[in-house]
């Protein structure tokens, strides 16, 4: 390590050791998609803010458009400090691993000098409006339309599972501007859309967990600015499915810190020791101890990957594999190891959040019933089979 | 996580040569072979150093750590190539472990020019634990007389030596014994699950050994645990290999096989699990790799090592077994490769500890 990254490093460490919040009197989102509360949210976004003035967020994008000018290197080390010290998460999620590595990458100069800053400081929230009533997975066959009328375009339609819908700002947007096209991918475009304009609302959805966080978003007439348009008119599926790279985490570029919380087994473990069963704690049960194992095993096994991913020698057959794999494997990993950690509650597995007598107030079954955001958000682990097979192992689409 | 740029050479050069040297047609041929391999594949495997690898320079060897002899492991196991390597590199390291330094300078030099040696470790008792010995030396007018059973001695009548487990003094201790002291009424064929490997029951009764065939009695205990976790190391890269190979094998299955007018890779039913099966490859080699990096670390490379083998047993096991599965009605047949694969998965599970047994050890490592 040279001794300007060992300096970044050190005054990382110190700043996150001084600045890390300690826990509010109220329950902090593990993911960016938890977000439900006024509360919730405004703690975060100063949080975010905190972190990207301090220069430990977007350390390695350019520095004219609002980000560090550092290398990724820099980031990795500001990130790893902000894990260390269990930060909370990144508000902007959106603008900071989708938008922002999009925009920097094949974005117009224009879009990049007007949004990027705001991505960073959480000053302008970004959401996504992919997902429809109905087109889900079959997200290329959205129908959102949007008219070209001189400089504007004007929409018409619905989307759905708009993750801080009703705090955006702006929203990247898949619309279909020429429904007459040779096949329903190529009627796609990708637009950069403010949120706040007339014929533009919001309704929040209320989760399984009871909370919101989501939003559906009605688009009646509204006319939005057409420079807002990115790559050409029918690029949007090509646009898109970059985005999902990046959403991913197939590929880089993103601002940094992390919009999910950990999940260390050892948590689990800890509350293993404390639970008891017939006089005995529960850790003493082979049963379970296999089970912990094994989530230790799969864990180690991602982290091992990603770093794997990263030397072209150990992934020259399948260099795709761990990329197009991570999301899959990690966001089912996160909903297994909730849905054990509540199982192994025994009567208190009744209880839910907020109830005096829960175990670590109620966040493994509120956790369990979150982490299916992210096996059926950004494409359902169904969804990430069919990729994998088709892309990875070469085999004939299924449709 | 890392690499060595030898390993990465490695990597390179066993890939290619184990492609060419062990294509599944030598591989079936050598299946009612009684030797089990090539002799003269075996020569060319000694000429380029494999064997040198993790032996010290001043041994004639060339000085690199047991991770470097993974990626030749792996590269063997994907294709199933039967060579005394996996025995001959154990045995180096139990000597190079536990032996004094006059045993050291006359066995090693010759194991590093492609000498064949053995391990006899495993007894009827049926045993992971490689300190559960009956087997014993006992004092004898010109030196010790040995008795007792050795099972699954891998390679034995190709080695020129075999290192054996003995109890001496109700101690558990090695010591290296000349192939050539041992009659040919005392070995026997097993047989195996896994037709590419060849494995012996010894009968040590009535053989005789002088003082200076034991090992430094002091080193048993570090010895026999490096043993342990060498033998799953390399076992955990001979599954990995195996795993790439079975999933390309039926991959390539899916990608041709037609049922009711479509490729049946097409089907969910089918491409979901094969992608499951490709996932815990990947995390097989993943751990495999990281294990290989970190194996000399005390603490930290028996994790690693635990992790790595019962992941890449969890991983081929399953392949494999889909594998039969997938192919439906030829998977049933012994033509098909598939039922090479899923025997070796048990073979190499068995030896030193499967899935299970190392969860169980890592329990205690890690849940403590």
């Amino acid at each position: 390590m040279s001794a300007e990254l060992d300096e970044y490093a050190r005054a990382a460490e110190d700043w996150f050791a001084n600045n890390t919040p300690a826990p509010p009197d109220f329950m902090l989102p593990l993911t960016f998609m938890e977000v439900g509360t006024d509360q919730q949210f405004d703690f975060l976004r100063h949080w975010q803010r905190a972190v990207y003035e301090a220069g430990f967020l977007g350390a390695a994008w350019p520095s004219a458009y609002g980000g560090g000018g550092l290398s990724q290197a820099h980031q990795d080390i500001a990130t790893a400090a902000m894990r260390r010290h269990h930060g909370p998460i990144m508000l902007n999620a959106i603008g900071l691993n989708w938008t922002g590595p999009l925009l920097l990458d094949i974005g117009t100069e224009t879009h990049k000098k007007k949004y990027i800053k705001g991505i960073l400081s959480a000053e302008d929230i970004w959401c996504q409006g992919f997902s429809e009533p109905d087109n889900g997975s079959d997200l290329g066959n959205a129908q959102l339309r949007a008219v070209r009328d001189g400089d504007t375009y004007v929409l018409n339609g619905s989307k759905i599972w708009t993750t801080h819908g009703h705090y955006a700002k702006y929203m990247i947007l898949l619309a279909r501007t020429n429904p007459d096209a040779p096949n329903k991918y190529a009627g796609l475009s990708f637009i950069l859309t403010p949120m706040k304009v007339d014929g533009i609302e919001t309704r929040k959805i209320r989760k399984l967990t009871g909370e919101h966080g989501f939003t559906q978003t009605f688009f009646n007439d509204a006319r939005i600015p057409a420079d807002g348009l990115m790559g050409a008119e029918g690029d949007g599926w090509k646009v898109a499915m970059q985005t999902l790279e990046y959403e991913r985490n197939a590929r880089g570029g993103q601002a940094g810190g992390y919009v999910l919380s950990d999940v260390d087994p050892l948590e689990v473990l800890q509350m293993a020791r404390d639970t008891k069963r017939g006089g005995k704690p529960i850790i003493e049960d082979p049963a379970v101890r296999a089970q912990l194992v094994e989530f230790a095993i799969e864990i180690q096994a991602l982290n091992m990957g990603a770093q794997r991913a990263k030397i072209p020698p150990l992934v020259q057959d399948r260099p795709h594999g761990i990329p197009l794999m991570s999301k899959l494997a990690y966001t089912e990993y996160v909903r297994r190891i909730h849905e054990f950690a509540t199982q192994l509650q025994g009567p208190k597995a009744a209880y839910y959040v907020d109830e005096p007598n829960a175990i670590d107030n109620g966040k493994w079954p509120r956790g369990y019933m979150n982490a299916f955001s992210a096996t059926i958000g950004g494409g359902t682990s169904q969804i990430q089979r069919n990729i994998i097979g088709d892309h990875v192992l070469g085999l004939p689409k299924s449709r | 996580m890392g690499t060595t740029p030898e390993q990465i050479d490695l990597l390179n050069v066993a890939t290619s040569f184990c492609r060419d040297k062990s294509p599944i047609a030598s591989v079936r041929t050598l299946l009612e072979n009684e030797l089990g391999y090539d002799p003269a594949v075996w020569q060319q495997i000694g000429d380029l150093g494999w064997l040198a690898i993790a032996i010290p320079e001043h041994y004639g060897g060339v000085g690199l750590g047991v991770g470097e002899i993974v990626p030749v492991m792996e590269q063997m196991g994907r294709t199933l190539f039967a060579t005394p390597f996996l025995s001959t590199s154990m045995a180096a390291q139990a000597i190079l472990k536990g032996g004094y330094e006059a045993q050291k300078q006359h066995l090693l030099p010759a194991i590093a020019a492609g000498q064949a040696v053995s391990m006899a470790l495993g007894e009827h008792n049926n045993e992971w634990d490689l300190h559960a010995i009956t087997a014993s030396a006992t004092r004898s007018k010109n030196g010790y007389i040995l008795s007792g059973t050795k099972t699954l001695v891998l390679d034995l009548p190709s080695a020129a030596h075999v290192i054996v487990s003995v109890k001496r003094d109700g101690q558990s201790t090695l010591l290296v014994l000349p192939t050539a002291d041992i009659a040919a009424t005392a070995i026997r064929r097993e047989r195996l699950i896994d037709e590419t490997k060849r494995a012996y029951e010894l009968k040590l009764d009535g053989i005789e050994v002088g003082e200076d065939a034991f090992f430094d009695p002091d080193k048993t205990a570090d010895t026999l645990a490096h043993i342990h976790l060498v033998a799953n190391l390399l076992g955990a890269a001979e599954l990995c290999g195996g795993t790439q190979a079975v999933i390309d094998y039926t991959v390539e299955y899916l990608n041709t096989r037609k049922q009711f007018g479509k490729v049946i890779g097409s089907y969910q039913a089918l491409k979901h699990p094969m992608v499951n099966a490709y996932i815990e490859y990947e995390k097989a080699r993943s751990l495999l790799y990281a294990a290989a990096n970190s194996f000399g670390e005390q603490g930290v490379g028996e994790i690693a090592t635990r992790m790595a083998k019962a992941q890449a047993d969890t991983a081929l096991s399953f392949a494999a077994d889909r594998s039969i599965q997938f192919h439906g009605g030829f998977g049933f047949t012994y033509d098909c490769d598939a039922q090479l694969y899923r025997r070796r998965a048990i073979f190499t599970a068995s030896q030193y500890g499967d899935a299970a047994f190392h969860k169980a050890k890592l329990a205690d490592l890690v849940l403590s």
